[in-house]
């Protein structure tokens, strides 16, 4: 699951049943990183041994007649369809029970929301306006999942199978009508945006990691998500490059011979915790030479900065330091940010238009 | 409807297409959006389409291909550089080609329209009338359309070149291919125009020696010099001594300098006033 440390926690979603009465027909009910802190999620997260004995659960629920549960590191969702306001309630008492958590606790984090709300809260989580990274795309993968996992299980019916092939067509809508999606958010998925504008697809690429510590991990596994191949490890100690190239599936190199194979990468992701720089201009310069016309591209997490200011300079050398991709990184984050009103309302026609047609249908 | 419409008419219509296709990129990036594909190659093959039909019409006016004064050089080296867009763009995927093209097409259509002097004559004839000699000049104005599109892409790397270097993301920039991919078709682009252009000096050269008359001297030389320098650029880039940065400068200053000397290509002393197509018998 994906976290980003830049972005901002959203809101709460608006226009909730706020007296938590439960009423029959489409509802949802659930608890995400808006309203509980990560020690009551974790605690709430069905893990997958878990998941098949609480679905066999709902199934045995009297009245309960369509149900989809959405579980990921930030949300705990029950969406159903039920007969009776008893049936919906049944499902938290259920739910706490299944999770030994305490009841009283959970009302104070829960969300609820029933018919159209309930279908506007769906279509804001499939579209990644309710995500934690807003605008992401894996939520929709994984809203993709739980429904496909309940209609494995038979336990939707007409109307999720509606309402969740819908949510799934708007959301598209939605980032196909807005930028709500556009540029990217975290410090190494724009290092990796910025790569593939100089170099396009990165399967030639060849990456060089210099640092085994946890930002360089990050990276690499951005790097490796758009498809990047080629990579090796260098860090100051041999054996924590050979280490985290091994959990990378890459290769190491000895950190004195940095210097002398620079040449022979196209990005260099800098992150050591070295007091001085570990490339100097004299280094880019030589690599550049052999290199002759083939861009390079410095990318430096450091701080104190692993890259030396003057290699900027270098013709057709491309220098990035962490405050410059957390400017654009909080550019994009706000660009985002400013398409969420308009989202929301696009959301707000699509919901009051579904639930006429679930309403009219029922 | 031919009998309504002159040649000129139908040119002008293709000039619109194409800069509605410009407007509506235009929009579209102001807005910060994506432009839709489709619609551009939609809007861009129609504008394509009368385009080849008003010079259909003026070819069979003028017995020949259409490049005879300046107005019909300028649009016959927009409509090489469009047709080379429908084989380069969804071959290469470049995104934003049809953006440049459209800006490119629109731009040398109004120019050459609006200015009648350069309409104002025909010559009967231009390079002599033969076959070879013809055959001469629209390979070397068709090469000329490749190198305006290598302008193009020219210009889109430095674009893309600038905004990393001098990190401005953000509205255009976000749009552009990547620099390594423009570099490839620059270097392609480069490798089909010279070719072109060079295949075209022999074919020139066979009629020259058989026609005294001829006044290749201007012409032929010119051609010749910038299909020289055209060439020494392919190899200097291919042996990496020249960087993909120097090659998109000089392929623009040199496409400058081609398409404003081309007046020199007109030198044949028998000028007749422009007949259109629809008066035509």
């Amino acid at each position: 699951m994906s976290h980003d440390p830049t972005t901002t926690e959203r809101p709460p979603v608006r226009e909730m049943d706020a007296d938590g009465s439960h009423d029959a027909g489409f509802f949802f009910i659930g608890a995400n990183h808006h309203t509980a802190p990560l020690e009551l999620r974790e605690k709430l997260a069905l893990t997958e041994k878990k998941i098949p004995a609480f679905q066999a659960r709902l199934a045995a629920i009297s009245g309960l007649r369509e149900v989809v549960v959405l579980n990921t590191c930030n949300r705990v969702e029950i969406y159903g369809f039920a007969e009776t306001p008893a049936a919906a309630a049944r499902i938290e008492e259920d739910f706490c029970a299944f999770q030994d958590f305490p009841e009283h606790v959970f009302r104070d984090i829960r969300q609820h929301a029933t018919g159209r709300n309930a279908i506007q809260h769906l279509l804001e989580v499939a579209s990644g306006l309710n995500s934690q990274m807003l605008g992401e795309t894996e939520i929709l993968g994984q809203v993709k999942d739980a429904y496909a996992d309940a209609q494995a299980r038979r336990t939707t019916g007409p109307v999720l199978n509606r309402i969740f092939q819908k949510a799934f067509q708007y959301a598209k809508h939605v980032r196909t009508n807005t930028a709500i999606t556009a540029g990217q958010v975290s410090i190494a998925s724009v290092a990796v945006d910025l790569a593939q504008k100089i170099f396009g697809g990165l399967d030639r690429s060849r990456i060089l990691l210099v640092g085994a510590g946890e930002i360089s991990k990050k990276t690499a596994k951005a790097f490796q998500s758009r498809g990047a191949g080629a990579l090796t490890v260098s860090s100051r100690t041999l054996e924590r490059a050979m280490a985290l190239a091994r959990d990378l599936g890459a290769t190491a190199l000895p950190f004195e011979h940095v210097a002398a194979h620079l040449s022979d990468y196209d990005i260099v992701v800098c992150s050591t915790a070295a007091p001085g720089a570990v490339i100097t201009r004299a280094d880019a310069d030589a690599a550049m030479r052999k290199r002759r016309s083939q861009p390079l591209f410095f990318i430096d997490l450091a701080l104190p900065r692993d890259v030396e200011p003057s290699v900027a300079g270098i013709e057709n050398v491309f220098i990035y330091n962490l405050d410059d991709l957390a400017r654009i990184a909080e550019k994009n984050r706000a660009a985002r940010e400013g398409e969420v009103a308009r989202a929301r309302e696009i959301l707000r026609e699509k919901s009051a238009l579904l639930w006429t047609q679930i309403s009219a249908n029922a | 409807m031919t009998e309504i419409l002159t040649d000129r008419s139908w040119l002008w219509i293709a000039a619109a297409l194409y800069s509605g296709g410009f407007l509506f990129a235009t929009v579209s990036l102001i807005r910060s959006k994506r432009h839709s594909n489709s619609f551009m190659f939609f809007i861009m093959a129609a504008g394509f389409l009368v385009q080849t039909f008003g010079l259909y019409l003026r070819g069979r006016a003028a017995g020949g291909c259409p490049i005879g004064n300046t107005f019909e050089i300028l649009q016959f080296t927009t409509w090489s550089a469009t047709a080379l867009y429908f084989i380069v763009g969804p071959v290469f995927r470049l995104s934003l080609l049809g953006y440049f093209t459209a800006v490119f097409s629109a731009a040398t259509s109004i120019t050459s329209l609006v200015v009648p002097s350069w309409d104002a004559v025909r010559r009967a004839g231009q390079f002599g009338g033969g076959a070879w000699i013809e055959f001469h000049a629209a390979l070397a104005l068709f090469s000329y359309g490749v190198f305006g599109l290598l302008a193009l892409t020219s210009v889109m790397y430095l674009l893309q070149w600038f905004s990393i270097k001098r990190q401005q993301m953000g509205g255009l920039f976000s749009f552009l291919p990547p620099m390594r991919a423009l570099d490839q078709i620059n270097i392609r682009l480069l490798a089909t125009g010279s070719a072109l252009l060079g295949a075209s000096i022999p074919v020139g050269l066979v009629h020259w020696m058989g026609n005294a008359g001829y006044n290749a001297n201007s012409s032929m030389f010119f051609l010749a010099a910038i299909w020289l320098v055209y060439t020494v650029l392919l190899i200097l880039r291919l042996t990496n001594i020249l960087l993909a940065r120097r090659l998109a400068w000089a392929s623009i200053i040199l496409f400058a300098v081609a398409i404003f000397s081309l007046g020199t290509v007109s030198s044949h002393p028998a000028p007749r006033p422009v007949a259109t197509a629809a008066q035509q018998p």
